[in-house]
């Protein structure tokens, strides 16, 4: 669907994409996980065919962006990172003028509308126009608007950021089930959690670079532990602490209000800390997670 | 496997009636808030300028013989076209790129960004030939017309509004700040123009060495081609220098617009 | 609230008002809005060199069109003496609107200026104050330049004329003070197509371009209801040095719009605050 190899965009000086591969297949869900600022919108937008690539070779299904654009995009569906739809028309209206702008009948995109209204369960605001709906109800509707022309590749830029828990999980079951009808997905996000829920394969992103690749379970197999142990201290006492915790566990990385120590057995980890006399405010156990495998290829956080 | 998109691209003429089909709908909701400054205002000029103030002018060498009212209608259409025409270009322009973002919403689809501005374009004229239609038949109301020219007015307004529009909208797509930069447009170009480029007095009366600022607005051709078909009294080859410079300032501005529409929007 | 406690004594705004609606520091939004426009120093003056566009258009264009026009007490004037200090009220009209409706909306509807405003001990009538009160003052400015073109055009014949700056402040007044009772009142962008539509006819119906004898009896009855043709009449009476009795009545009908606006401002908002 998606090949791209030394991918690169260029704004004046600024490298914003430097070099990137990458090999999305029909029907998968495809991430792109990283920081603000790692390149992942850029990338988004070269896919998207709206923005030219500055070197490297592209080919969204099967043709070239900067000689097939319309061509290619009619066959896409897009998210952008914040919602342009039209807020002085109805929900309906929304669905429909854009379902015309693939080319599609009038009676075509009438029926298509109502079918995804139900889908984005916004039928009952059918009629409402675009500007009072909440966060979530916005989200859902340029979901559902970028599904007008059934699109064979889904472009979703930060699709849940500034959403509240309930309206993420009712967005990812909608991507899900978008999923299991064969439609191929790429999104690209800062939260672990959504990466590790949505995504088949992913690679993270830095500084306009691809720093690793795989499923989230193979990334966390081969960049992190299977548990970590969250150490927190008063202020002050933590840099004591860091010289004498040195060797407790395979790993340790010290974050400005905790210690992460990564080892096989978060709890053994904790009782030989408090043999070495380490008396934490607060311990945490849990399990690995693709921030972990952030902290450890970049030495920074994902959300800061 | 999902089946293929049904999604197709389309010609170019048929992507930027699209457009004028999205405008239409959005206008079907919202022609009430028009109805004053496209319908109501240029009458309101109408009756205070052309009846007026008109009683006061004796008809005289400079309205060439004719009342007032008849000398300043065909212009004033002209003028309302195109300070319609700059509305229209401006901040709903710069909205599309900026605050509704619809042009962004618009270029991830099949259509192009020249294509859109063309929809811009056409949806433009098809307003300015409503609203100045409208002005037509209650200036006919008004025993504002000499003749059946006054019909021709009609696209001679709509063609001296989009030679307004294209510029404006190559200025609204180079436009980041907030708009602050249209509100000096409007009272340091626009304004002057409508005053000084001989829609309520012959540009003669404007001296000589200001006379050329009137004669480089595309306002004046259009108030001298507008009063040649409404009066009579066109020669053929001023009319057609007018027509020919009215369509070189569309031309360019819409190359312009163009060039600054993909530049925004293809980045 | 004991914000303004201790420093100085409660003023009569402050003693009627519910305390959180007012703090007594609408000085304060007037200096922001002098802060913010001295960075927009085009937009003013592009606000000066408006009224001078048309004062030449008249000088130049209509004035030639028209050489005479019966003026105050009948006498006959030349054309653009008669419109100029009708011009002058209609600026002041025109900014005072615009800076109360429309201003006042976009920083509270997109700028959300007032948001943070309303999160210190400021409360919404030091808004409308502070913004009726920078209307009148940003009015001023332009009353004042604008009477200094007139000056240097000649078309101030009479010492009386001096007069015209505090007159066109009384207009601005009046007119800022209506104008933000009704912004009140706004709730989309396109509904200031409706303030348009009040202030458009009166610029142009108010006997600013021709004198009043030339609309139809009834009409004459319905002009001489409208506020600014009391602000035209004043000034123009004024700029000619024609004095009459009947000018207090005008003085008066400014004043006590001045007065209606403020209060159907204050019990507007207090009523939105207290909802």
């Amino acid at each position: 669907m998606v090949e791209a190899k030394a991918l690169v965009k260029r704004f004046g000086d600024f490298e914003a994409v430097r070099g990137v591969d990458v090999h999305v297949r029909r029907g998968e869900a495809f991430g792109f996980l990283g920081p603000n600022g790692a390149g992942k919108s850029s990338t988004m937008r070269m896919i998207a065919a709206v923005s030219p690539r500055s070197d490297g070779e592209l080919k969204v299904l099967g043709m070239d962006p900067d000689r097939d654009g319309p061509r290619i995009r009619a066959r896409l569906g897009v998210v952008p990172q914040q919602d342009n739809l039209d807020s002085e028309l109805t929900v309906r209206q929304n669905l429909q003028v854009y379902g015309r702008y693939f080319g599609l009948s009038r009676a075509h995109v009438r029926r298509k509308a109502a079918e995804l209204m139900g889908f984005a369960q916004l039928g009952e605001r059918a009629e409402d126009e675009v500007e009072p709906l909440s966060g979530g109800m916005k989200r859902r509707l340029t979901i559902a608007r970028s599904l007008v022309n059934d699109p064979e590749l889904l472009l979703l830029d930060e699709p849940t950021t500034g959403l509240d828990p309930q309206a993420r999980h009712l967005l990812w079951d909608r991507l899900f089930r978008l999923k299991s009808e064969g439609v191929t997905l790429i999104v690209t996000t800062h939260y672990m959690d959504e990466a590790e829920q949505l995504c088949d394969r992913l690679v993270v992103m830095d500084g306009g670079r691809i720093a690793a690749e795989g499923s989230p379970s193979e990334l966390i197999a081969r960049f992190s532990t299977r548990e970590v142990l969250e150490l927190r201290f008063p202020p002050g006492e933590q840099d004591a602490v860091v010289a004498v915790a040195g060797g407790l566990a395979q790993r340790m990385e010290v974050l400005p209000d905790r210690l992460l120590l990564y080892t096989d057995s978060g709890e053994s980890a904790l009782e030989r800390a408090y043999a070495r006399g380490v008396r934490p405010l607060s311990s945490l156990v849990r399990r690995s997670t693709l921030e972990d495998v952030f902290l450890r290829l970049t030495g920074r956080s994902l959300v800061e | 496997m999902t089946a293929p998109a049904p999604g197709r691209v389309l010609g170019s003429w048929r992507a930027a009636w699209l457009r004028v089909e999205g405008h239409w709908i959005w206008y079907r909701r919202y022609w009430t808030s028009t109805l004053y400054s496209t319908g109501l205002q240029p009458l309101l000029f109408l009756v205070a300028m052309g009846i007026g103030f008109g009683s006061q002018v004796e008809p005289g060498a400079a309205t060439g013989g004719l009342s007032y009212l008849h000398y300043v209608a065909p212009a004033l259409l002209v003028a309302s076209a195109v300070q319609n025409a700059v509305g229209e270009s401006s901040f709903p322009v710069l909205s599309g790129f900026k605050w509704q973002k619809d042009y962004v919403a618009v270029t991830a689809t099949p259509v192009t960004a020249g294509q859109l501005l063309g929809g811009q374009l056409i949806w433009v004229g098809l307003r300015l030939s409503l609203a100045g239609a409208v002005y037509v038949l209650i200036a006919f109301a008004f025993g504002a017309w000499q003749g059946a020219g006054a019909l021709l007015v009609l696209p001679v307004a709509v063609a001296t509004g989009l030679a307004c529009a294209a510029p404006m909208m190559a200025i609204a797509a180079t436009t980041y700040d907030e708009g602050a930069r249209f509100v000096s447009l409007f009272r340091f170009v626009v304004m002057p123009m409508t005053l000084f480029a001989g829609t309520f007095f012959p540009v003669t009366q404007i001296p000589g060495a200001l006379r050329w600022l009137a004669w480089v607005s595309p306002l004046w051709h259009g108030n001298e081609l507008a009063r040649g078909v409404a009066l009579g009294g066109l020669e053929p080859l001023p009319a057609m220098g007018h027509a020919a410079y009215l369509a070189a300032v569309f031309a360019a501005g819409g190359l312009a617009a163009r060039h600054y529409f993909y530049r925004r929007l293809v980045i | 609230m004991p914000v303004t406690e201790g420093t100085r004594p409660r003023g009569l705004l402050l003693r009627i008002l519910p305390p959180g609606l007012y703090a007594g520091r609408a000085s304060a939004i007037i200096e922001r809005s002098m802060l913010s426009y001295s960075r927009g120093w085009l937009v003013f003056v592009s606000g000066v060199l408006e009224p001078l566009f048309y004062l030449v258009a008249f000088q130049i264009g209509f004035g030639r069109l028209v050489t005479e026009v019966a003026g105050p007490g009948g006498q006959p004037m030349p054309y653009v003496a008669f419109v100029a200090p009708a011009l002058l009220a209609a600026s002041a009209m025109n900014g005072a609107v615009f800076d109360s409706t429309f201003g006042v909306f976009f920083k509270f509807k997109y700028a959300k200026t007032y948001d943070a405003m309303l999160a210190t001990p400021i409360g919404p009538l030091d808004v409308a104050i502070g913004e009726i009160g920078w209307a009148v003052l940003r009015g001023g400015l332009y009353a004042v330049a604008f009477f200094g073109v007139m000056n240097v055009m000649g078309l101030v014949t009479s010492p009386w004329a001096l007069l015209l700056v505090p007159v066109a402040l009384l207009v601005a007044f009046a007119f800022a003070a209506i104008g933000m009772a009704c912004a009140t009142f706004i709730r989309s962008p396109t509904q200031f197509e409706f303030v348009q539509l009040a202030v458009v006819p009166m610029f142009l119906f108010s006997t600013t371009f021709f004198p009043l004898s030339v609309f139809p009896g009834p009409l004459q009855v319905v002009i001489q209801f409208l506020p600014l043709y009391h602000g035209v009449e004043l000034m123009r009476g004024l700029s000619v040095g024609v004095l009459d009795p009947t000018m207090a009545g005008h003085v008066a009908y400014l004043a006590a719009l001045a007065a209606f606006g403020v209060f159907a401002t204050s019990r507007r908002l207090a009523g939105l605050l207290l909802r």
